[in-house]
């Protein structure tokens, strides 16, 4: 699994490229750290190239929501295939953390919350 | 027929143990949604066993089973007992908890849980036997 992460306008955006494990989601937690870290206020996962996520990697996430609520840090993952989706839907994650088609719908959410 | 796969404990097998099961899954009619959930349903039992139950030792194995019939897949773990764990007394940690208390883990056991139709763990001798079943086309 590798990630690249990069700014764009207001935007954080990490790149999930391969499968999240319990081997390899120690290299997601640390990315998501680091950007809480230097106070990024919006925070994209653009899931495009994400191939698989097992509970190590949704734990990460899951571990980060308070931090998000405390930090007023906007947060939400984009372009999940039907079936990663569907491992948030099982959980009801899908409730919990913002998921957008696109970038730009992710992107729209965040102006549309802050309205 | 009997698909048989063996690994040691090692956080890097998760990946052959993914892929084991995908190839098997491809002889029966399943969607791609289907088959990524019965592949995370292995890989949390596995990932528990190899890293919680055994700390990663490479010189413990875990051995997979996948049988399967036109109505039924089951698959069996099975593995060195360590800890006579009581899957009968487990109970699902609801997700609102999880996250106040920004744990990280407890997550695994409830997409078992929620994926198979039925699981249950029993201890034979010195081995202790997961056998998670999943009907086809159950809905």
């Amino acid at each position: 699994m590798q990630i690249q992460a990069l700014d764009e306008d207001i935007f954080h955006i990490i790149q999930i490229n391969g499968d999240v494990d319990a081997a390899s989601s120690i290299i997601l937690d640390k990315a998501i750290e680091k950007a809480i870290s230097e106070d990024k206020k919006n925070i994209l996962i653009d899931c495009m190239h994400l191939n698989y996520i097992s509970s190590a990697g949704l734990g990460v996430f899951v571990y980060y929501i308070e931090d998000f609520k405390a930090n007023d840090v906007f947060f939400a993952l984009f372009s999940l295939s039907d079936k990663i989706k569907n491992i948030f839907e099982i959980l009801g994650l899908n409730k919990l953390i913002n998921i957008a088609d696109s970038k730009e719908d992710a992107k729209h959410l965040r102006n549309d919350s802050s309205l | 027929m009997t698909h048989h796969f063996k690994v040691n404990c090692l956080r890097d097998n998760l990946k052959l143990i993914r892929e084991f099961v995908q190839t098997v899954l491809t002889e029966y009619p399943l969607s791609e949604i289907e088959t990524n959930q019965l592949i995370l349903a292995v890989d949390e039992v596995c990932s528990n066993l190899i890293i919680h139950a055994h700390d990663c030792n490479p010189d413990i194995n875990i051995e997979i089973n996948i049988l399967g019939s036109e109505e039924l897949i089951l698959f069996e773990i099975i593995h060195k007992n360590t800890d006579n764990f009581d899957f009968s007394q487990y109970k699902n940690p609801s997700l609102k908890k999880i996250v106040q208390e920004r744990r990280k883990g407890g997550i695994g056991l409830i997409l078992v849980n929620k994926i198979m139709d039925n699981v249950e763990v029993k201890n034979e001798n010195t081995f202790n036997i997961w056998r998670m079943s999943k009907y086809i086309n159950a809905g």
